[in-house]
């Protein structure tokens, strides 16, 4: 437990450095999402570094929201996946980080391209049906912005999934409450976004996603419901810039990038755990 | 001599396609069949008939369907999506240029009821922009068969091409004519050689070429048709080579002049050796309802529409 904590603290200095140093890129979902992808790749997951596309025989992560690549990239990295040292590339030409995830650069780890938003859960149903028809008996991840839900794909999918028992997926909604132009509740009213997923028909969770305890916890439980014809949900309630004072809980730091002074505030805050890149 | 090009029977374009899937899927387990709520147009009876756990029926969400068989060639299976041409491309564009084209994925986009000849459903069915939209996407290969036989040739072939592909095909029934051609993606397909004029047709409208081609020929012309079934990647070599000899071009297309096989000839004419073009196809127009014959009359896609701008390219070219 600790453990994951002290890297999480590491994930989200990647997060603000990457950002600076870029001078452009999602710090607010990112640092929102830094304990959710601490605890998968760190803990829940099965899942090989040694990258294949396929997935074979392994779980499997899709990131629909792809602009907060910040989180995945650095998550990527302190898992083996490739070398930290070329985080200092994110954005920037000829990298293999893209402003949003990409296979065309083949950056091991990724395996579709998201940042248009809303087709990251077909996508991942896609793979979980594949892993059906290949006996894996391996989980299918993903992940979701609370504003990602106005897109109409994510309703084709999330009723195809129970249509079709797509009980090898665990499909997470960052419920953060912000989106580019304001809140949500301003700018798209969600509504009773539990009741909606109930009434689809999924198995639908709740829980804290910047306290590890109960993102473990909640994880696990997902996990102890799959194969029983359904597919799981999990509504994450994270605060927008979490980890950075002066970010948290603001649709402003969604996508702007620290300068100097705000990148040393928001580092003084952040103790770095796994060394810098 | 062209008029001696018989067809072997009628049929539809889309029964190819079913018959193709059925028959592929039989020897490569890895293809799957999805589709938003057309089985039946798209003929796929047959193959969820002897494969029903390896078909999903994704219901009216074809953008759901797009992105879901991005994520099944994510564990290696050949995904078919199975749907109308305007509903495979348009609607779903964003989806094919980031789940499909832009990610690299192996999957095949069927496309049936495309252009004019769908009929009565009128112009919200009959996409007229579809080459276009596909062959714009970097990595997609663009592949329009002519006739029954090579429609099924064409749907087992793709299954050991990787890479993306959109496959175009009909809905009326057609002449049967390719059935002893063998058909190899890429490679453009001759059904005469000439001098006088290179006529580059696809789909239906190849079949109406070689009738132009015959008249032609009874008046003394020299004429070489070319299937281009394969839009993209285009066979430069062999357009390149009959250009060079003809010095003359017409394209005919069941589908916008802007954007389709027309576009493609002329880019390769233009970069290689320019020659005078006319094209045959619809002029930046939408359909309408009508039986297809009466549309490909009434929108200048006509057997005589072929011969008139034979007649015109070649005096332009002598002119």
């Amino acid at each position: 437990m600790a453990e994951l904590v002290s890297i999480a603290s590491q994930i989200r200095r990647d997060i603000v450095r990457m950002v600076h140093g870029a001078n452009s890129g999602h710090p607010g979902g990112s640092l929102g999402c830094a304990d959710f992808f601490t605890a998968l790749y760190f803990n829940v997951m099965k899942h090989n570094p040694a990258f294949n596309m396929n997935a074979t025989n392994e779980d499997v992560f899709f990131l629909s929201n792809g602009h907060i690549s910040p989180v995945f990239y650095s998550t990527l990295a302190r898992s083996g996946y490739f070398s930290i040292g070329e985080l200092a590339t994110f954005r920037k030409i000829n990298s293999r980080l893209q402003g949003h995830p990409a296979t065309h650069e083949h950056l091991p780890g990724i395996r579709i391209a998201s940042g248009s938003l809303g087709q990251g859960m077909s996508a991942a149903i896609g793979a979980a049906l594949a892993k059906k028809l290949n006996n894996d008996p391996h989980i299918v991840f993903s992940l979701h912005g609370d504003g990602e839900l106005d897109e109409g794909q994510v309703w084709e999918a999330v009723m195809f999934a129970v249509h079709h028992k797509v009980d090898n997926l665990i499909s997470t909604i960052d419920w953060n409450g912000q989106q580019i132009d304001g809140p949500t509740d301003k700018v798209m009213s969600l509504g009773n976004i539990r009741q909606k997923f109930d009434a689809f028909g999924w198995t639908t969770l709740e829980m804290n996603g910047n306290n590890m305890d109960d993102v473990l916890a909640t994880l696990n439980k997902a996990k102890s419901l799959l194969g029983q014809g359904k597919p799981i949900g999990i509504l994450m309630h994270t605060v927008m810039g979490k980890g950075v004072d002066f970010m948290e809980g603001s649709h402003e730091w969604h996508g702007i990038a620290p300068n100097d002074e705000q990148l040393a505030r928001a580092l003084a805050q952040l103790p770095e755990t796994l060394g810098d890149y | 001599m062209l008029k001696e090009i018989q067809s072997t029977g009628n049929k539809d374009t889309r029964s190819g396609f079913g018959d193709g899937i059925a028959e592929v899927a039989r020897k490569n387990p890895n293809i799957v069949a999805l589709t938003a709520d057309l089985a039946g147009s798209l003929k796929l009876g047959q193959f969820i008939k002897e494969f029903p756990d390896r078909f999903f029926q994704c219901g009216i969400a074809e953008a759901n369907m797009i992105s879901i068989a991005a994520g099944l060639t994510i564990g290696g299976k050949i995904p078919y999506t199975c749907t109308f041409a305007n509903f495979s491309t348009g609607r779903v564009y964003d989806q094919i240029r980031q789940s499909v084209a832009y990610s690299g994925k192996n999957v095949k986009i069927c496309a049936s009821h495309a252009g004019l000849t769908l009929g009565e459903d009128g112009a919200t069915h009959q996409i007229l922009e579809d080459i276009g939209l596909m062959k714009m996407l970097p990595g997609m290969t663009v592949i329009v068969p002519c006739d029954y036989a090579q429609t099924k040739a064409a749907t087992e072939a793709i299954a050991d091409f990787v890479g993306p592909v959109y496959l175009r095909f009909g809905r009326p029934v057609w002449p049967i004519f390719t059935s002893d051609k063998p058909f190899e993606i890429g490679k453009a397909q001759f059904f005469s050689e000439g001098t006088d004029v290179s006529i580059f047709a696809c789909g239906h409208l190849v079949w109406y070429a070689i009738q132009a081609g015959a008249i032609l020929e009874e008046k003394g012309v020299s004429v070489e048709i070319i299937n281009m079934h394969t839009i993209k990647p285009l066979d430069e070599e062999r357009v390149i080579k009959s250009i060079r000899k003809t010095k003359c071009v017409v394209t005919a297309e069941e589908h916008n002049i802007i954007g389709g096989l027309g576009d493609a000839i002329a880019q390769c004419a233009a970069k290689n050796f320019p020659v005078p073009i006319e094209y045959v196809g619809t002029k930046d127009t939408f359909g309408e309802s009508g039986k297809p014959i009466e549309l490909l009359k009434k929108y200048g896609l006509d057997i005589p529409d072929i011969v008139a701008a034979a007649e015109k390219v070649m005096a332009r070219k002598n002119g």
